[in-house]
């Protein structure tokens, strides 16, 4: 703020931060970092790479909880960093910074998130319509109950926050996951999708929605206030309706 | 661990309701070979029944039962909850339903004590 709170002023407030290095295997490595107002994580992070270890490895694309590249564990709890404030996350200006959870580690915070958008094309993640671009566009009512289901559940960014936080995933790796699931009812509550069928058979399968424990891990963390968990309930019940009527 | 990360990260209602449901559903099913003990002797005729009741009947017996009555309770309605929770659609993280099935295992904890003591 004023002219004294210069990187070189004696009384600044510091951050104490410890981040990983390495992949699977590596370590803490510490530093001390000048406390900024309206402070991101991801603010953090960046100091570090550019004052103070060049070689630190992450992933950021947009800063402002857009593309869903940015998701760490800040103090053991999964969160997108671009918009996770420091004073949020932290009382005592202590900071710990690792790779997202139930993901290989390329280095240091960089995650490889293929198994975890592999699952997406597992549970058939991808709409399929009838129809061509020179067929007049599909008209679909805002107040349907299935309109409002696909609202409530559409804007997820791919941040894989609510993979990392769901302990059915680090119990049972083939598990779909929060987010392909909520994927999942998205399609399968879009009336233009024509590929229903396969796409329930998809999801309950083994290590599909019937895994789930309703946790509400998923829910809790995902920093777009979406609940997955009422998504997979819904797949839930649609695969049970489904089988009883004899079509799965 | 408090503090640990593990911890922090499932610190929520949510999660607390699941293992209240997971670890009551393992103490009910490893009373359950004692449950059918005492049952089984009534084969034995009602004396024998009625001698094993006699002896369950002081106050650290009853106080454990009380403690199973409530685990069973808490289990119950834990999987109402769970029942309500993926049964009709809804939003938000539902906290009100873990709060409500945490009341009722409590209320029917202190019902029985009232009863039994
Ligand atoms: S509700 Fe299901 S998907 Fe979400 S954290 Fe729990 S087990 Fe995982
Ligand atoms: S559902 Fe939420 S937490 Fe999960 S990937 Fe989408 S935006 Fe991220
Ligand atoms: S950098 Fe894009 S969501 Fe954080």
């Amino acid at each position: 703020m004023g002219v004294t709170a210069g990187e070189s002023s004696a009384q600044e407030a510091m951050l104490d931060v410890r981040v990983w290095h390495g992949a699977e295997h590596g370590e803490f490595r510490h530093y001390q970092v000048p406390r900024r107002d309206s402070q991101t994580v991801l603010d953090v992070v960046t100091y570090i790479q550019r004052h103070l270890d060049p070689a630190l490895s992450y992933r950021f694309a947009c800063r402002v909880g857009m593309c869903g590249s940015c998701a760490m564990t800040v103090n053991g709890v999964a969160r997108w960093t671009c918009r996770s404030h420091v004073d949020q996350v932290t009382a005592d200006g202590r900071l710990e910074i690792a790779p997202l959870a139930h993901l290989p580690v390329v280095r240091d915070l960089v995650t490889d998130m293929r198994p975890f958008f592999d699952k997406w094309a597992r549970a058939k993640g991808r709409f399929q319509g009838a129809t061509t671009r020179s067929d007049p566009v599909a008209r679909v009512p805002p107040d349907t109950p299935e309109r409002r289901a696909v609202d409530a559940a559409i804007e997820c960014i791919g941040c894989g926050v609510c993979y990392a936080a769901c302990d059915v995933v680090g119990w049972r790796p083939e598990y779909l996951g929060p987010a392909a699931l909520n994927r999942a009812w998205t399609l399968v509550n879009d009336v233009r999708d024509v590929s229903r069928l396969e796409r329930l058979r998809a999801v309950a399968a083994e290590g599909g929605c019937l895994s789930c424990h309703s946790h509400t891990s998923c829910s809790e963390r995902c920093p777009k206030k979406i609940a997955p968990t009422a998504g997979i309930s819904g797949l839930k019940r649609a695969c049970a309706r489904a089988a009883l009527g004899g079509e799965l | 661990m408090i503090g640990s990360p593990a911890y922090r990260a499932r610190h929520h209602p949510a999660y607390w309701a699941f293992l209240v449901h997971r670890l009551s559903g393992l103490v009910l099913t490893l009373f359950l070979p004692l449950h059918f003990l005492v049952l089984g002797q009534a084969l034995r005729g009602e004396a024998a029944l009625d001698g094993l009741l006699r002896w369950t009947d002081n106050l650290p017996l009853k106080a454990a039962e009380t403690l199973l009555v409530t685990t069973a309770a808490a289990h119950l309605a834990g999987g109402l909850r769970l029942l309500l929770l993926e049964g009709f659609a809804w939003r938000g993280p539902r906290k009100d339903l873990a709060a409500l099935a945490a009341g009722v295992s409590l209320a029917v904890a202190l019902l029985f004590a009232l009863a039994v003591f």
